[in-house]
């Protein structure tokens, strides 16, 4: 056990002493965060560039009110040219393209009817904010040809809102499974992640070793399975350093860098805003949000994700240590990475395709009983409620099948740091399994 | 009186006799009994037994591939035989054992990126040795070898040979009680080969055992007192090296003579001995020939029957060279073998 710990100590050590894994520490943060500031500038940017569409309006249904400019949108009448000479003013102009309200006193016909013609296909949103915007003009029209009120009609519109409970009697809001979607989403996805990128480390920490040809003085002193269990827990350490100092410089940088932006609207708030969206319940909201994340089984899901994160990388470092030792260099370990893959992929798109749709469904609850899968897709259900007999028996195949698979990974492990020089397949594999 | 002394000593004998076994075992450290180790299909070891005594210097001999790695790595705990079983002084070789081993591979290796102090002091951690002990082993090793100024560098800013005397000292710090060496000169400069020598020497003079595996036969007549010869996966000889030398003896000597008429001298040697043509240095114009005596003939004869025809010059018996044994015997394996085949 002194030995086990002593490698465990090495491992962490190696790897939080390394120049990358220091540089990446500090540098992943700020490129993340500069990654979202520059997003949230470009799009800031590209909605705020105002667009001038030209048009010819040809309905009588339409005025010159209807095309009034906005803020980001500005129009050119062109109705009294015809359509060859407006195109082609359009084409050699600046503006964005041209809009055609053909002549027709059936407002369904008129309805399918319309034309937009431009250079390039105009981005979808702004096709839509267009078709919204003529539709809802054309509703109110044939709302009054039926001889309808329409103030009438707007103080007909309902919303109706079916309010959530559980048996317990616990109210919720639709917030809430938002919120559940959103930390079961990021619990899977942050499972998947770690297993990535240290698992990797894992493998890449194997094949140095085996390089570095010191591996036979080590195991002469230790066994491999040790070596091998060292160098997962070790790893998987300096991991969890990584992303809690992650974790810390994100929150320092973005209360440093969000209100610059201007993305937090309660900082910048005045006192007649913040009444005004106290008034609109804005504000009611976020304390709902608290409240409903401090009514979620905050302590099952906290447990649960220790207990599945362990298992899971635990689980799968292995695989990547076995395949580290099986390979000499890291471009031969490409032909063993798709079984590693391909579950975390599924138990990824079966999360975000699945669980959410049906968390308690059939296709749900297997693959958050297989293995493979279990973390990442549990992680997603759980805060929707699921009964603990089966985040049990998950965890159960879970660990069972990660004292198998790393009894069979150290096998390969064994054979394979001592082996050099050739490539292996699958099928050497199956029997460095046997010896 | 003279009765119960009697019956004392038949007593005493039967119980030598009886624990004579057991012995013999103490006096050896390490012993492998038929040991047999397999790869699917493929024979790496085939009932191989050993014995290395205690305090000796044994060499592991033989050809590329034949299986010496594979037992070393046995004794190491490295891998597990199939059958067969490792003695440890008389015991069954245990998981702590490996405290009492230092094994030098033949495929050496050091953390690059990890520092030189650092690095010897997690292996010596590694071996067993508390956190104290293994900076006082260490800084002996470093002085002795004049490497202190080397503790904060990395191992990548080492030149091989550098490197090489690290490796070493991480093998033999802890003081074990046997030592192995895969191939332990290959590497080394002359200078720093000597150096390592004089060390193994040493080590083996302060009580340890060491077994010293290479195909390389000039370090096993400088060094080694006892052998095994390894051939495809097969022991095919072992034993203290000057039994094996006897064993191995044609009888032959190599004799330069100076005389008158040498064509004369060959003629009459001829019907009574063996003679080829010899080619060693020498400052005289010598006749050189090398002769062959029966086992039955003493050297005397053949010193009287030259001192008689000329002036005997020089006269050495020839003495098989390891090389030439490990020649001659794996020539011989193979024609048994082919023979049974």
């Amino acid at each position: 056990m002194d030995k086990l710990k002593l490698i465990i100590v090495r491992e962490f050590l190696s790897k939080v002493r390394n120049k990358s894994f220091i540089i990446m520490t500090f540098l992943s943060p700020i490129l993340m965060i500069g990654l979202i500031v520059l997003v949230a500038f470009l799009t800031k940017t590209s909605i705020e560039k105002p667009r001038s569409v030209a048009y010819i309006n040809q309905s009588r249904y339409f005025t010159a009110a209807d095309f009034k400019n906005t803020k980001t949108l500005s129009y050119v009448d062109m109705s009294k040219q015809t359509l060859e000479t407006a195109k082609t003013a359009v084409q050699n102009s600046e503006l964005t393209g041209l809009l055609v309200i053909p002549n027709d006193s059936i407002i369904d016909s008129l309805a399918v009817n319309m034309q937009f013609y431009s250079t390039e296909s105009p981005g979808v949103a702004f096709v839509e904010d267009l078709q919204s915007k003529f539709n809802e003009k054309l509703k109110i029209t044939k709302m009054l040809n039926l001889g309808l009120d329409t103030s009438k009609v707007a103080s007909a519109e309902i919303r109706t809102d079916i309010h959530l409970n559980n048996f317990s009697g616990e109210t919720t809001s639709k917030l809430k499974n938002e919120i559940k979607l959103a930390i079961g989403a990021t619990s899977g996805y942050l499972i998947m992640m770690f297993i990535i990128i240290y698992g990797a480390m894992v493998m890449r920490s194997v094949i140095e070793e085996k390089t570095s040809r010191i591996i036979e003085v080590i195991i002469s002193s230790v066994k491999p399975f040790y070596l091998m269990l060292g160098k997962v827990i070790g790893t998987a350490g300096a991991g969890i350093f990584q992303f809690l100092i992650w974790i810390v410089v994100l929150t320092v940088l973005s209360f440093v860098v969000m209100p610059l932006l201007g993305m937090d609207n309660n900082i910048n708030m005045t006192p007649e805003q913040l009444e005004a969206a106290q008034k609109l319940g804005n504000i009611n909201e976020m304390e709902l949000a608290v409240n409903e994340i401090l009514q979620l089984p905050l302590v099952t899901i906290i447990i649960s994700f220790i207990l599945f994160f362990t298992g899971g990388y635990l689980l799968y470092s292995s695989l990547y240590a076995a395949i580290g030792a099986a390979v000499d260099n890291e471009t031969d370990t490409q032909q063993f990475m798709m079984p590693i893959i391909m579950p975390l992929m599924l138990g990824l798109y079966i999360g975000f395709g699945v669980v959410i749709n049906d968390p308690h469904g059939t296709m749900a609850t297997v693959f958050s009983m297989v293995p493979f899968t279990s973390p990442i897709v549990m992680m997603m259900r759980i805060p929707m409620g699921v009964p603990i007999w089966q985040i049990v028996v998950s965890l159960v195949l879970l660990y069972a099948t990660f004292l198998g698979m790393i009894w069979l990974s150290a096998k390969i492990y064994r054979v394979g740091i001592l082996m050099y020089g050739k490539k292996p397949t699958y099928k050497e594999l199956w029997k460095w399994m046997r010896y | 009186m003279e009765r119960t002394r009697f019956y004392f000593m038949q007593f005493k004998k039967t119980l030598l006799l009886t624990f004579q076994s057991e012995i013999d075992k103490m006096n050896y450290l390490i012993q492998a009994e038929e040991v047999v180790k397999k790869y699917g299909d493929y024979t790496a070891l085939n009932k191989v037994s050993i014995q290395v005594p205690q305090g000796s210097i044994y060499g592991l001999l033989g050809p590329n591939g034949a299986g010496k790695t594979s037992l070393i790595r046995i004794i190491n705990q490295i891998t597990m035989p199939d059958s067969g079983r490792i003695l440890f002084e008389g015991k069954a070789l245990q998981p702590d054992d490996v405290h009492k081993i230092g094994y030098l591979p033949e495929e050496r290796g050091l953390y690059k990126s990890m520092k030189v102090g650092e690095q010897a002091l997690y292996l010596a951690q590694l071996k067993g040795m508390s956190r104290q002990d293994a900076k006082k082993a260490l800084k002996f090793w470093f002085d002795k070898f004049e490497i202190g100024d080397w503790w904060g560098k990395k191992v990548q800013e080492l030149s091989k040979g550098m490197a090489q005397k690290v490796q070493f000292i991480v093998t033999v710090m802890h003081q074990p009680k046997l030592l192995i060496f895969d191939e332990p000169f290959s590497g080394f400069d002359p200078i720093n080969a000597n150096l390592i020598k004089d060390e193994i020497l040493e080590l083996k003079k302060n009580g340890a055992t060491i077994i010293f595996s290479t195909h390389r036969m000039e370090s096993v007549e400088e060094l080694c007192d006892h052998i095994a010869l390894i051939d495809q996966s097969n022991k095919i000889l072992d034993g203290n090296l000057i039994d094996i030398k006897r064993q191995f003896k044609t009888n032959t000597f190599e004799v330069g003579i100076h005389a008158e008429n040498y064509d004369q001298i060959k003629n009459d040697l001829r019907e009574y001995f063996e003679i080829t043509p010899s080619h060693f240095k020498s400052l005289e114009n010598d006749l050189k020939l090398n002769i062959s005596i029966k086992d039955s003939e003493s050297s005397n004869e053949l010193i009287h029957f030259l001192t008689s025809r000329g002036t005997l010059n020089h006269f050495v018996e020839l003495i098989p060279s390891a090389n030439d044994i490990f020649i001659q015997a794996i020539n011989k394996s193979k024609f048994n073998s082919t023979k049974i085949l």
